[in-house]
């Protein structure tokens, strides 16, 4: 017995330590973070209910788009950095819907649908790049999606949209924010919330991130899903066993694209603005760091990592800043912050050997 | 029938090496077009324009130069040059503080920012060592966080964990730097008060040396049958416009126009030479050669028994630190910088003006640095003009600006790696 149990200790140092290095030093770190953050925020005496119904109504509004990284990775084509572009495709939609003077849940879905065609489209053609720059996708994606971006705000000033609601009270164009009020802001924010001690559940919105993941959940259960997933995991078996790699690697970049016109609607109508001109340049990467803390790598990814790594992350945004307001009296500290660990994430990731492209 | 061809020989020679230069130049001379054309639409004159690109050449030439080493050995384009920026504005902000000066402030900055710009090279090339084949990608990440890094440091740091007390560069609830410092009665022109000739004198005395230059390597070159061969016509092309240039000079300082009041930076372009001396010679040098060898195939390198990750750091940090050097000369030619924004797109701006000289991620001369960086600034300064000329909207010309910039950095890493993808299949 006695023999046994000497064994027994360092086996189970060694498993804990297996436990620690398979869940990732660095979620460790940010779940401290956001522990030695939630203390803090206890002492100072910052309202705990209302930062957990923030950090929920930031999860449910920044989910989606966290989740158009997911069908980039399993195809094969990494981190989508191009999600500008598929933001754009959304913020078309949202713009298309008032200017044909929609409301209500007729103009967030009517954002959607029309935003979707366009969202294929661009991922096709984004698809088609990609598959002609492998190794190299991540660079090129992120100059392609900040050239798209300047390019729109060209489109902004110049596309025929005449809704004075959203237009400049002088000038031409679009105005930088357009405002959602009485359109579709807080469509699914608003939706059916309840509250359990004081902490208010967006009920409407999370049901909507669930019947999302599902989608996306259901389609990794199919044919095809399987199918993109093990070209992605493993291209050249996938080549000789009759997959076509190329076609599956767009076709994770579609889903992307659309996942990111999507979510940047989801955001909006939770924010209250659709943001255009150079607001999407840097989202790919706080989408990107949002996965990544979830535990993704360049290569794997699951709906599991967007979840957590979008409850971590934007649980640390939420309550970050009103510690630091009242600790140092700094309010850049929390953006400074916030941009250490997301650039940190993405350079940790791909210091990874698991990673390589 | 044979007569025929042979008459047609000749032309076709020259015809086939035209396409040649025009398809390896396209880029290029694409932009010179839409720059020429912008500059007619913008209506400006020409006189303003040529000293604002004059000095755009001297305060940008620097750091596009600083992208060249990187290039050579394989590391691709060096995003990360924004860490050299901050080393070198760390540097001017410790001048400022302590107020020296002049161009004894320059060497003093020169001289404190390189042990910051030499650790920085030194970690981003051990960073890139451990993600080879995704340089690129994880040098623009890198500047991100080094970012960040640097407003910890300048904006919550500083006043509370390292004292500095300064009414003028700290904010006035005595923590972090203030967002503009103005180097006016410092380092503003430390470098180019150094020499300031007229425009006119400057462009006959470079005229003539270009000329002289260029004539010069083409003999030696022609008597050393060995090594590569400079072609006759470019040599004439270039001492013909050198001659050009300087008669253009001499002419004018005869007659007083608009012309006679501009002045140039003489002493910022020499030491701009000077380093393109250093590049030229360098490259020649043993640890030159190895890098190129890494740069090329750093499997063959390692073969070869080349320390390939000692090369690579070793580029690094030579890269950093003549970024933190570059940042140096175009802040004090701007005289007042953004604490916390001067750095962010000098990456950018230098490298697609590395790209529209023509250079690609595998290949980068002196000559593409120096033309790319005058054909990048061209487009720059007569695109918001441009846009309101065309659109009545300056800002659709800024958007064209960045879209430009953007474009091509994205379209040349498309166009590199399609190649590289098409050799592969090939192979």
């Amino acid at each position: 017995m006695m023999h046994d149990n000497g064994n027994a200790a360092p086996d189970a140092m060694k498993r804990v330590l297996g436990v620690i290095k398979s869940f990732g030093l660095p979620r460790l770190i940010i779940i401290g973070f956001l522990i030695i953050l939630w203390t803090l925020a206890l002492v100072i005496r910052i309202p705990m209910p209302a930062l957990f119904s923030d950090t929920l109504v930031r999860l449910s509004m920044n989910a989606v788009l966290t989740l158009a990284m997911l069908p980039s990775i399993t195809g094969g084509t990494s981190l989508f950095f191009g999600l500008p572009l598929g933001i754009i495709c959304g913020l078309l939609g949202g713009v298309m819907s008032i200017e044909l003077n929609l409301r209500g849940f007729q103009a967030f879905f009517g954002a959607i649908l029309m935003s979707l065609p366009l969202a294929v489209l661009v991922g096709l053609g984004y698809g088609w790049l990609m598959n002609r720059v492998k190794g190299s996708e991540m660079t090129v994606g992120t100059y392609i999606g900040f050239a798209f971006v300047s390019l729109m705000s060209f489109g902004w000033v110049t596309l025929p949209f005449n809704n004075p609601e959203m237009a400049w009270a002088i000038g031409k164009g679009i105005r930088v924010t357009v405002s959602l009020e009485g359109r579709f802001s807080g469509i699914l924010n608003n939706l059916w919330t309840i509250t359990i001690a004081g902490v208010r559940v967006p009920t409407g919105a999370l049901l909507f991130l669930g019947l999302i993941c599902l989608a996306v959940w259901l389609f990794y259960r199919s044919k095809l899903g399987y199918a993109m997933k093990f070209a992605g995991m493993n291209p050249k078996f996938a080549e000789a066993s009759g997959i076509n790699v190329n076609h599956m690697r767009i076709l994770g970049i579609v889903i992307s694209t659309v996942l990111g016109a999507v979510g940047i609607l989801v955001y909006a109508q939770g924010f209250g603005f659709l943001q255009l001109y150079q607001a999407p340049m840097y989202m790919g990467f706080i989408a990107a760091a949002g996965i990544l803390i979830g535990g993704a790598s360049l290569k794997t990814a699951k709906i599991s990592h967007v979840l957590i790594g979008t409850f971590l992350f934007h649980g640390i945004l939420v309550v970050a800043l009103p510690v630091a307001n009242t600790v140092a009296t700094l309010g850049s500290l929390a953006e400074i912050s916030r941009a250490i660990v997301s650039n940190g994430i993405i350079l940790y990731a791909l210091a990874q050997k698991g990673g390589e492209s | 029938m044979s007569k025929n061809t042979n008459a047609t020989k000749p032309g076709q020679d020259w015809n086939l090496s035209l396409r040649k230069f025009l398809t390896n130049n396209v880029v290029t001379i694409l932009f010179l077009v839409v720059g020429l054309g912008g500059l007619k639409v913008s209506g400006l004159s020409l006189p303003f324009f040529i000293d604002d690109i004059v000095n755009r050449v001297a305060r940008n030439g620097f750091m596009v130069l600083a992208l060249i080493i990187p290039v050579l050995a394989g590391l691709g384009l060096n995003f990360a040059v924004v860490l050299g920026a901050m080393a070198g504005q760390t540097a001017i902000i410790v001048a400022t503080h302590w107020k020296i000066g002049g161009f004894l402030g320059i060497l003093f900055c020169f001289v404190f920012s390189f042990p910051f710009a030499y650790a920085m090279g030194l970690l981003t090339g051990k960073l890139l060592n451990r993600t080879r084949g995704k340089e690129m990608i994880t040098t623009l990440i890198l500047g991100f966080f080094a970012n960040s890094i640097y407003q910890l440091v300048f904006l919550i740091l500083v006043g509370t964990l390292i004292p500095m007390k300064n009414e003028v560069l700290v904010l006035s609830s005595g923590v972090g730097l203030r967002t503009t410092i103005d180097l006016t009665d410092g380092l503003k022109f430390g470098l180019d008060n150094l020499l300031k000739l007229p425009l006119t004198l400057f462009s006959l005395i470079a005229g003539i040396v270009l000329a002289l230059f260029l004539i010069a390597r083409y003999l030696i070159k022609k008597r050393k049958a060995s090594g590569k061969q400079v072609s006759l016509a470019g040599t004439i092309f270039g001492a013909v416009g050198g001659l050009a240039l300087a008669l253009w000079g001499f002419l004018q300082m005869s007659q007083q126009t608009m012309f006679s009041f501009l002045r140039v930076p003489a002493a910022t372009f020499a030491v701009i030479l000077l380093l393109c001396y250093f590049i030229d010679s360098f490259i020649r040098t043993k640890l030159g050669q190895d890098m190129r060898t890494v740069g090329q195939d750093s499997h063959v390198a390692d073969v070869a028994g080349i320390a390939t990750d000692k090369i690579r750091v070793t580029a690094m940090i030579m890269s950093t630190v003549l970024a933190a050097w570059g940042q140096i000369i175009f802040l004090q030619n701007m005289g007042t910088f953004s604490t916390y924004g001067s750095h962010e797109n000098v990456g950018m701006f230098a490298i697609a003006s590395l790209l529209i000289g023509g250079a690609s991620v595998a290949k980068a001369t002196i000559s593409q640095a120096l033309i790319g960086t005058m054909l990048f600034h061209t487009i720059f300064i007569v695109s918001p003009l441009a846009g309101r000329v065309l659109f009545g909207d300056a800002q659709l010309g800024e958007f064209f600006r960045s879209f430009v910039a953007y474009g091509i950095i994205g379209m040349s890493l498309a166009l590199h790696s399609w190649k590289k993808h098409m050799q592969g299949k090939l192979r």
